[in-house]
């Protein structure tokens, strides 16, 4: 039974999305479905966590065949911490989305679109074979093409072009990188590559095939030149939908950044240096980026770029400590992006808008639920005790020690400017005057909507905060839990042998 | 053969590129198929090419006695090729809906969601 433990997760995801098709119209069953079985997906993904914390990495073979021939599944300590932040924002995003989204989106198969995306964030942090993990890119893309369409507006649309292309283009490079990687080593399994790629001789062909998965995962990553997709698409979908694209989609390419050059492209002096002129031009272009918006979920989009510029820093200086950085913030930037996004959803619903000209008084109107966004809003700045100012000690010890003074400034410069920026939108959306905005006459404000839906809206807001005070609190859990990680990303041999080495057990 | 595959990968890799930099939308579309294509038959290339030796052992024999076709590589393929289908598909879809909504055919001018809101 618990040998195929890791499994569950996914083929719990995959239960759910198929169950949901059966309900194709019926929006309030979906509804319930969707909600209970995500619930149990936390259940199973806490499960899944604390069994690989206490007994270490677990394999699975598909199919028996043995490890370099079949394709294999895999959870270390990073990848059940990735499937565990997934279920928690996906419990969150499908209880906001039931009361958020309107009906007339969630009749074209919202939930079971919602679903499959779950199920492709799932099954990319457990595969341990690199075509596998293409698949599992192009069920997360599918689904998030459709989901950012879902309702067909002229702005989603517009921006739906330019998501799709980038993001084929990206996969198109992905497969091409794991095509030359193929013809190089004859392998496709993560772990027997990471040995094989290690004993070929022409180096300079190695190099080229880590740019282009650089590449690839950069631009689903929105890394610095190449994230131009992403604040022309994730503010035109509803709410609920970017907030689990901002909170797991460019995520799950820096798992892949890291995983890849953790495995199997490794000590490479000259990509490390690549990585972090990167991650310092994606921390300034996106810190000034989000500087000059105005509209709330722009402002956002900017900040995930950003932020991504941290986790990025981390993996180009390549210690422990800044490992285990990158790891915290990821943990971090997960849920409260997620949150963001909601509340950007929720200042939408109150207000019917979201431009932070137009915006304000929301303190003197709505005190609780202003102290309620004061958490996510501040943790992203990392006022501390809050969640962001932990990993930002790690990676600024990081660079002390690795002497490396431009990536310091760049962290401390763009931690600034968050702090500008949140501060900015503060004074305006919560402190100035309310202005008069033209009420529209169709819109269903929150104060029009059943108490129910405004329980919806309000209770993922209220989770995800706990969980951000609990990361920020808790910060010797998490800190522990991102060492730990780490130091299982700097030793590849552990999981080399997980995959290669094992014998099954009678 | 191979230099052949090579060229002809290379060609439908410029030209699937160059189209898709166009500002078309129909050009789009075509240079995304390109562009699939192009992966496809390098993944193709790259698995080496072996001719008329199927990866099939000898009924007298136990093991492989000489080269044979990587039967990997294909396998592959068609995952690409299968995914790459639903992609364009969608695609298509995708491009006839923007055409209908914002009433026009360039790219350039599809420019809304870049402005101050």
């Amino acid at each position: 039974m618990t040998q195929q433990l890791i499994l569950y997760p996914l083929l719990l995801q995959m239960l759910l999305a198929i169950l949901l098709m059966f309900f194709w119209r019926k929006i309030n069953i979906q509804r319930i479905i969707s909600m209970l079985g995500s619930l149990v997906h936390l259940a199973v993904s806490i499960g899944v966590f604390a069994y690989i914390w206490n007994n270490g990495t677990q394999t699975v073979q598909a199919g028996s065949w043995e490890a370099p021939f079949g394709i294999t599944f895999i959870a270390d300590t990073f990848a059940a911490t990735m499937v565990l932040l997934t279920s928690i924002a996906g419990l969150a995003v499908s209880i906001f989305s039931s009361g958020s989204v309107i009906s007339d989106r969630l009749r074209f198969g919202y939930f079971p679109i919602f679903h499959f995306l779950l199920l492709g964030l799932t099954g990319a942090f457990l595969t341990g074979d690199i075509f596998n993990l293409y698949v599992w890119f192009e069920i997360i893309i599918i689904s998030s093409f459709v989901l950012i369409t879902i309702g067909g507006e002229k702005a989603q649309l517009e921006g739906a072009v330019k998501y799709f292309t980038l993001n084929f283009l990206a996969s198109m490079i992905f497969l091409t990188a794991i095509a030359v990687l193929y013809g190089l080593t004859g392998s496709l399994n993560m772990a027997d590559l990471a040995n094989k790629v290690a004993a070929v001789e022409n180096r300079a062909l190695v190099e080229i095939t880590a740019i282009l998965f650089l590449i690839g995962f950069g631009i689903k990553s929105a890394l610095f030149p190449l994230y131009f997709w992403l604040p022309a698409s994730y503010h035109t979908p509803p709410s609920a939908v970017s907030a689990i694209f901002g909170g797991l989609l460019t995520k799950v390419g820096v798992y892949a950044l890291i995983r890849v050059f953790t495995l199997i492209f490794v000590g490479d002096v000259f990509l490390d240096q690549i990585l972090l002129v990167l991650a310092i031009f994606t921390l300034f272009s996106g810190a000034l980026g989000a500087l000059v918006q105005n509209n709330i979920r722009k402002v956002f989009s900017y900040l995930i770029i950003c932020h991504i510029g941290y986790m990025i820093i981390g993996l180009g200086m390549f210690t422990e400590v800044a490992i285990a950085g990158t790891i915290f913030y990821l943990v971090h930037d997960i849920v409260v992006k997620t949150n963001l996004f909601m509340i950007s959803g929720l200042i939408y619903r109150i207000k019917g808008s979201n431009s932070m000209r137009a915006l304000g008084g929301f303190y003197a109107n709505y005190p609780m639920l202003s102290l309620l966004m004061f958490i996510p809003l501040f943790s992203l700045v990392g006022i501390p005790p809050l969640s962001g100012f932990w990993p930002k000690i790690s990676l600024i010890t990081a660079s002390f020690d690795s002497e490396s003074y431009w990536s310091l400034a760049a962290i401390i410069f763009a931690s600034f400017i968050t702090l500008v920026v949140i501060a900015k939108l503060w004074a305006e959306v919560f402190w100035k005057d309310a202005t008069e905005i033209p009420v529209r006459p169709k819109f269903r404000y929150y104060h029009k909507i059943k108490n129910i839906k405004r329980i919806q809206i309000v209770v993922p807001i209220v989770f995800l905060s706990l969980v951000s005070l609990y990361i920020g609190f808790g910060a010797e859990h998490i800190q522990r839990l991102s060492t730990r990680i780490a130091s299982e990303l700097m030793d590849n041999q552990q999981y080399i042998d997980a995959v290669l080495n094992t014998q099954t057990p009678d | 053969m191979e230099i052949l595959l090579a060229i002809i990968i290379g060609v439908l890799y410029a030209a699937g590129i160059y189209m898709i930099l166009r500002r078309s939308l129909v050009k789009l579309i075509i240079g995304i198929i390109l562009l699939g294509n192009g992966a496809n038959l390098l993944i193709f290339l790259l698995g080496r090419i072996t001719e008329g030796a199927p990866p099939i052992i000898p009924e007298e024999s136990k093991v492989f006695l000489e080269a044979y076709a990587d039967p990997v590589p294909q396998a592959l393929i068609l995952t690409a090729i299968v995914i790459s289908f639903g992609l364009q598909s969608f695609a298509i879809i995708l491009v006839k809906r923007a055409h209908k909504v914002v009433k026009t055919d360039d790219l350039d001018e599809m420019n809304a969601t870049d402005e101050d809101s």
